[in-house]
């Protein structure tokens, strides 16, 4: 057993290290938030609350796996697992550090871009399939945000691609060897930020699932596991995002030798999970229509521009 | 523009940074149960019957609470002394359902129903959350010392004549026609 | 139609009523305490003023009072004028400077006009911080509490108890600010109408006892619209429920029959439905001692009693007190050959008569609205007061006609109550009583004529005969031929006459009195004449409707004597009240099997081998025929949570359907119930099979009430066979007044909400639905001969007394009611006690019969007859029509204390 792309090793700790850190999550997240509001959170579970998610995951196993009878059952059971596959499929592509990765794919950026519009159809079908007017709602909404907010997420890319010239995630971090691409492509990365914490539905952009407006939207009707998949699906692309930012623009595991290069990974995408959280704890949610007009009329004309100065920039150097 | 790019951008990274600093500031969480907080007299807790300064009951079944009662856990019936008194027969609080939210002290007459500072009112049984009369009765005033419904009522009970509550003149000699 | 314009609004009004009155029939609110639409104006709280402008450019206008003034055309008023609203709140603080800090322990919190009143005048500060005013109160009796110091002196209880009501005994006193209102010394409030002093006064001064003792506010009640069982008039009553019991009676206004009153009996004779004794579980005698049934056991044991199951003849004994689906359901189950009659002999052979009249084109069965438009009276023989005692209020208003034809002549609005009671003073309509003995209605009455029964037939008889040739003539004594005389001009110069008669006395008088009125018609174009029978009971109509002439209780009893029949089943009736106790007793000792079906032990269920329970009143949906033939629903109020079912249910397979399906069988088995079904609410009015709530929509204590039986909190309860629902939930009656229990409005949580879902104050609900008359009258009838026969084989000829507590079996169980009770006398002239040396009070045998009654001696009963009034225990069947008496030493149980009648002897004479 060696470390190497591809390598069974590889892909089994992948695995269980990101499903682990995304339940994980959970804890941090709660505590995070609390300090943030002066409160301890979580703190009774284990040391600092940390088995807290083992207590959360033992109730919501034991819980009544319950469909309203009036949903259509396939659906409604088709949709968690759809998030978590594609979610945990993206993470074929990230490239965690030199010998550490599932598949080197000289598509990897297409490939990640493809898994996250798959992630709509989970929430349609869960809303659709539940039957219930909030599920509706919130289905609509999270089809037409993920489906907008997709576009701009394309071509805020298109910058790195072009700097790097290459698709391959691999290759676009080794590109960063003599500057991150945050500084260059600021603007790409701005953009790719929001468009991310929308694809992924977090707070503030947490319109489908709006506690306040529509119950809690899509998955108004699950229970149990089924929501308990929902949820680390939602956490799961949170460490997506993070990581995908972590490549793109913060140069992956490139960093000091004194540390080793996954530890270098692993850190910048816990600076942007935090990061995460902490726009969780202090920005309140837009409206629905503000969100969309937002994306079309101000992000896609800046991620245009950004494309076209990005393209006009690399031809006068050529 | 300065104005816009100060509403938005700027507002949003002062609030993210103030949020952020939020860190260094000490929880106010209590550590209940280790730590006992400190309960302030007016919290809104187990509710109680007090009794007036004479030490009678103070409830005089007037049915207030029960319908300003937003979970409707409150049901009582009125019954009446030899001497006119009105008092519950029967007094039950469903905590299982109650909300504490105090309406039935607001709305309380003869401030008899009163809401104290317990709130560690957890039981095994269910059954055990639903109070009568003898357990929700105490025998002092509560909060309210020196009020007595019937010295400002109209009504006569024992011991208290027509015309003897505060403010009243004597009864009419109805067979007078004198100013 | 006079248009006005109120707060820059046009509006249509009726010139005829006062401003206030088309203010609240427009909808408007306009406070007000000492009107009332019953019972006029006189301006006494100055509570409704408005400002008044004499013309468009009149920006200042004056200060009037609605009630006082005519709606005239082009009149321009301001309710909402800052001068009035102020003049109105300064008002209603004079009118409360010495109300007391009562509400919390007052029975009218919550529903008191008073209330709702200051909240919308704007007052809620009390600044006068003199001393309060206070009053000691009076015992008024079991039915009436007194709390004089809640008075506002708007001398509403006075105007309806003594001047609507005829009462003499309550009275204003004192002056200035030491007003009070209570009688002359504590006592009973004699007059039946008492009750309606809850309703009447607008606060808490007069109050409810029976309903004080377990009191419960009006949203906590659960209620139905129901009708009063207590006699054949059939008021709409709204019984209140809490915690499983009946709490109290209100009136449920109903523009035809009872308006906004009702008697004491049906008020307050509702306690026997909270008995202990009532019957829980179905029981079968064994050896003397009594067994509970099992379901299958019962079921069992009524199959047995099926006319498809059995060999030998079952007979039903229906009753006037049941339900008409009940006394059909009976008799569906023994077919309708064996289906016999539950009243006495000699009450179904009048109430055959009355139903054969009733189906008489020449007369009209009036309703309480129309009698009380009647200008000419004639009572033959009924005491009204105590067998009907609504019409006798209704007989109150009507003699007042020719005051309001002074009225019209000297042109003054009817409304200016105390001008019309000054301009006629003592100038009456005529109504003229034919009776036994000096009766209630004594004091409105033009002429009193005082016989015994057969005399009084033939004086009848004798009007009929001087108003028409062609009735039979019969000839009086000679000092009663210009009294024949007058009472017959008085009727036939009437606009409007009316003659009442009813079956307490027998089928002569009745007779006699068609006679009247078909004479009468002879000489009108309009033929139809008020003719206003009687029946005794709640259902005694549709009892007749049910039965065939033939198969009377004698009938009945005889079929059991001889064998013919050997199994019986009785519903609702105690047969020791209907027919001689030998006969009875013979009957059901030949019974190989009698069930019985009733909610309370009675002489007859002691005798039975099965016993049923069933449910009262307001704890079963039924319908009832009154005395007009008018159907009307009654509907459940609450549950029985013992094992009692209705009768109908325990009688009928079809149990599941409910009430509707029954209903409509018996509209198509039955000859002249066709329009039954007619009462049934539309059920296309209820959206989505909603239904309409029992509960008020601020019922308290739904998940405390039932929480020390178990916390987990049972599923409401589900009345699958009703429109209404025994919760919250659904839609409250818009579409039909008859499903209107208890009425209320934003600010009016008072009864005097009613005027909000009134067309016009005083008139017909809104969408109105008093019931259905299910009579066809397209009979041609002709002159009934009169037996005037006496019987003269003793020296007393007899005439029955009844009386408003005590004659009517079930409210006579109630507690309060039992207080007003008396128990059986004799009523005697002076002369005849002197002779036999009798005083008042004093024990009496009857010679021959086996009771024992107190010397009631009356100044005005002739020479020659007597009065008698049997409670339950006597035997009073086996009376005959004549009878001897002697002086008895035996101890009288209860005697005639209490009784209330004008023309009782002092005790010294």
């Amino acid at each position: 057993m060696t470390w190497e792309v591809g390598s069974p090793l590889s892909i089994i700790s992948i695995l269980a290290v990101v499903i682990v850190v995304a339940a994980m999550l959970i804890w941090v997240e709660r505590r995070l938030l609390s300090f943030w509001q002066e409160r301890l959170g979580p703190n009774r579970v284990g040391y600092f609350g940390l088995l807290q998610v083992v207590a959360d995951m033992i109730k919501i196993f034991y819980k009544e796996d319950w469909i309203p009878p009036f949903a259509d059952k396939f659906g409604f059971v088709l949709a968690p697992a759809i998030i978590m596959m594609v979610i945990l499929l993206s993470f074929a592509v990230v490239p965690f550090a030199p010998g550490v990765g599932v598949i080197d794919s000289n598509i990897g950026v297409l490939f990640m871009l493809a898994m996250a519009s798959l992630g709509a159809y989970s929430v349609m079908l869960g809303g659709l399939s539940s039957n219930n007017k909030y599920a509706l709602l919130g289905a609509l909404r999270a089809t037409a945000q993920m489906v907008s907010y997709e576009v701009f997420m394309g071509i805020s890319l298109l910058g790195v691609v072009a700097l790097s010239g290459s698709f391959n995630l691999r290759e676009i971090v080794l590109a960063q060897q003599d500057g991150w691409y945050v500084i260059p492509q600021f603007v790409g990365f701005v953009i790719f930020l929001i468009a991310g914490i929308a694809e992924s539905h977090r707070l503030p952009f947490d319109i489908p699932e709006a506690e306040q407006e529509i119950c809690a939207g899509y998955h108004t009707e699950y229970s149990g596991m089924k929501f308990g998949m929902f949820f680390v699906g939602e956490y799961l692309g949170l460490v997506l995002i993070s990581s995908l930012i972590t490549v793109l623009f913060f140069g992956g595991w490139l960093g000091p030798a004194f540390l080793p290069p996954i530890i270098w990974f692993s850190i910048k995408v816990f600076c942007f999970i935090g990061f995460f959280i902490l726009l969780r704890a202090a920005v309140p949610r837009p409206r629905y229509d503000q969100l969309m007009s937002y994306g079309w009329l101000v992000l896609l004309p800046i991620s245009l521009i950004n494309l076209l100065v990005t393209a006009a920039i690399i031809l006068s150097m050529q | 523009m300065f104005t816009l790019f100060k509403d938005t951008l700027v507002s949003q990274v002062v609030t993210l940074w103030k949020v952020f600093a939020k860190i260094l500031v000490k929880a106010d969480t209590v550590q209940y149960p280790e730590e006992q907080p400190y309960m302030f007299p007016r919290w809104r807790g187990r509710i109680i019957l007090s009794r007036d300064p004479d030490g009678e009951e103070r409830c005089v079944a007037c049915n207030l609470c029960a319908v300003a009662c937003p979970v409707d856990c409150i049901a009582l019936q009125k019954t009446e002394d030899e001497e006119g008194r009105w008092y519950p027969e029967f007094f039950r609080i469903n905590f299982s359902r109650c909300i504490m939210c105090g309406f039935c002290e607001e709305a309380c007459p003869t401030n008899a129903i009163q809401l104290t500072p317990d709130f560690e009112m957890a039981e095994y049984v269910r059954q055990d959350m639903v109070w009568e009369k003898e357990d929700l009765l105490i025998s002092g005033t509560g909060k309210y010392h020196d009020y007595s419904f019937y010295n400002v009522c109209g009504k006569k009970i024992g011991g208290k004549d027509k015309g003897e509550a505060q403010n009243e003149a004597v009864p009419v000699n109805v067979r007078s026609l004198l100013p | 139609m006079a248009k006005i314009v109120i707060d820059g609004v046009d509006y249509e009004v009726n010139p005829d009523n006062n401003l206030l009155q088309e203010c609240l029939s427009q909808g408007l609110d306009l406070p007000y305490f000492c009107w009332h639409p019953c019972m006029g104006s006189v301006g006494a709280c100055r509570q409704c003023a408005v400002i008044q402008y004499r013309d468009e450019d009149d920006d200042k206008g004056m200060l009037v009072m609605a009630c006082m003034t005519p709606p005239t055309d082009g009149m321009i008023i301001s309710i909402e004028d800052e001068q009035a609203k102020s003049f109105r709140s300064n008002v209603i603080e004079s009118l409360m400077i010495s109300h007391p800090h009562d509400c919390p322990v007052c029975e009218e919190g919550g529903e008191c006009h008073l209330q709702d009143m200051t909240l919308m005048s704007g007052h809620n500060y009390r600044r006068y911080d003199k001393e309060k005013v206070t009053h000691r109160n009076q015992y008024l009796g079991p039915f009436i509490g007194h709390e004089m110091n809640r008075c506002i002196t708007c001398y509403r209880c006075v105007r309806y108890y003594d001047d609507y009501a005829g009462g003499t005994d309550l009275s204003a006193q004192a002056s200035h600010h030491h007003v009070y209102f209570g009688r002359h010394e504590e006592g009973v409030l004699e007059s039946e109408f008492s009750g309606n002093l809850v309703e009447v006064c607008p606060t808490g001064v007069f109050t409810d006892r029976t309903f004080s003792e377990n009191y419960t506010r009006k949203w906590d009640l659960q209620t139905a619209p129901s009708i009063c069982t207590g006699c054949a008039v059939g008021c709409n009553t709204t019984p209140g429920e809490r915690y499983g019991t009946l709490r109290r009676i209100t009136n449920r206004y109903n523009s035809d029959v009872n308006g906004y009153f009702l008697c004491d009996r049906g008020r307050f004779g509702y306690g026997y439905s909270s008995s202990d004794q009532r019957f829980a579980d179905p029981l079968q005698r064994k050896n003397e001692t009594a067994e509970i049934m099992d379901d299958s056991a019962v079921q069992s044991m009524l199959d047995g009693f099926s006319s498809e199951n059995t060999s030998v003849t079952t007979i039903g004994i229906g009753s006037p007190r049941a339900s008409t689906e009940a006394n059909y359901a009976l008799r569906c189950l023994v077919g309708a050959d064996n289906f016999f009659s539950g009243m006495s002999d000699e009450e179904f052979e009048s109430a055959n008569l009355i139903l054969q009249l009733n189906k008489d084109k020449a007369f009209h069965s009036p309703s309480i609205r129309e009698i009380e438009q009647a200008d000419a009276i004639l009572i033959v023989g009924e005491d009204v007061t105590n067998t009907a005692p609504r019409i006798a209020l209704a007989l109150r208003q009507s003699v007042r006609n020719k005051a309001m034809e002074l009225a019209d002549q000297s042109r003054i609005p009817r409304w200016q109550d105390a001008a019309v009671r000054e301009l006629a003073q003592h100038d009456r309509s005529p109504l003229s009583i034919l009776s036994g003995y000096k009766t209630r209605l004594d004091d409105v009455a033009d002429d009193e004529i005082i016989d015994s029964i057969p005399r009084l037939a033939s004086f009848a008889q004798a009007i009929a005969g001087s108003l028409s040739g062609k009735a039979e003539q019969i000839q009086v004594e000679d000092g009663q031929v210009a009294a024949v005389e007058k009472i017959a001009e008085q009727l036939k110069s009437a606009k409007r006459p009316l003659v009442i008669a009813g079956s307490s006395q027998g089928a002569e008088l009745i007779k006699a009195a068609a006679n009247i009125a078909r004479a009468l018609g002879e000489s009108r174009a309009d033929g139809a004449i008020d003719l206003c029978l009687l029946t005794p009971e709640v259902n005694s109509m549709g009892m007749a409707m049910l039965s065939t002439e033939e198969n009377s209780l004698g009938a009945a009893l005889e079929k059991l004597r001889s064998g013919e029949a050997s199994k019986v089943v009785i519903v609702e009736n105690d047969l020791y009240r209907r027919a001689p106790h030998g006969l009875v007793d013979e009957a059901l000792e030949k019974a190989e099997q009698c069930l019985v079906i009733d909610q309370l032990p009675t002489a007859t269920t002691a005798k039975a081998d099965f016993v049923l329970p069933c449910t009262a009143f307001a704890e079963q949906e039924s319908s009832y025929i009154n005395y007009e033939g008018r159907a009307q629903l009654s509907f459940q109020v609450h549950r029985n949570h013992a094992r009692a079912k209705s009768s109908w249910q325990w009688l009928s397979a079809a149990t599941e359907e409910g009430i509707e399906s029954l209903m409509h069988d018996c509209a198509d088995a039955v000859p002249g119930l066709a329009k039954l079904c007619e009462i049934l609410p539309d059920k296309s009015q209820f959206v989505g099979g909603m239904k309409v709530p029992r509960q008020s929509h601020r019922y308290s204590g739904r998940t405390a009430m039932k929480s020390h039986l178990g916390v987990h909190e049972p599923k409401q309860a589900v009345d699958s066979q009703s429109v209404m629902s025994f919760s919250m939930e659904g839609i409250s009656s818009q579409k039909d007044a008859s499903i209107l229990a208890s009425s209320w409005s934003p600010q009016w949580n008072s009864n005097q909400s009613i005027s909000k879902f009134q067309s016009e104050v005083n008139g017909e609900l809104k969408q109105g639905h008093t019931g259905k008359l299910v009579m066809e009258r397209n009979a041609e009838g002709a002159y009934l001969e009169v037996s005037v026969s006496e019987d003269s084989s003793a020296e007393l000829q007899l005439s029955r007394a009844h009386q408003i507590f005590g004659s009517d079996e079930l409210s006579s169980r109630s507690s309060v009611i039992k207080q007003r009770m008396v128990g059986s006398y004799l009523g005697i002239s002076e002369e005849d006690a002197r002779s036999k040396r009798i005083r008042q009070g004093d024990s009496i045998a009857i010679v021959g019969v086996e009771a024992s009654l107190s010397a009631c001696i009356r100044s005005s009963i002739k020479n020659g007859s007597a009065v008698i009034y049997c409670d339950e225990t006597m035997d009073s069947h086996s009376l005959p029509r004549s009878i001897n008496i002697s002086k008895s030493n035996n101890e009288v149980q209860t005697g005639i204390k209490g009784l209330i009648i004008s023309d009782l002897m002092d005790e010294d004479n």
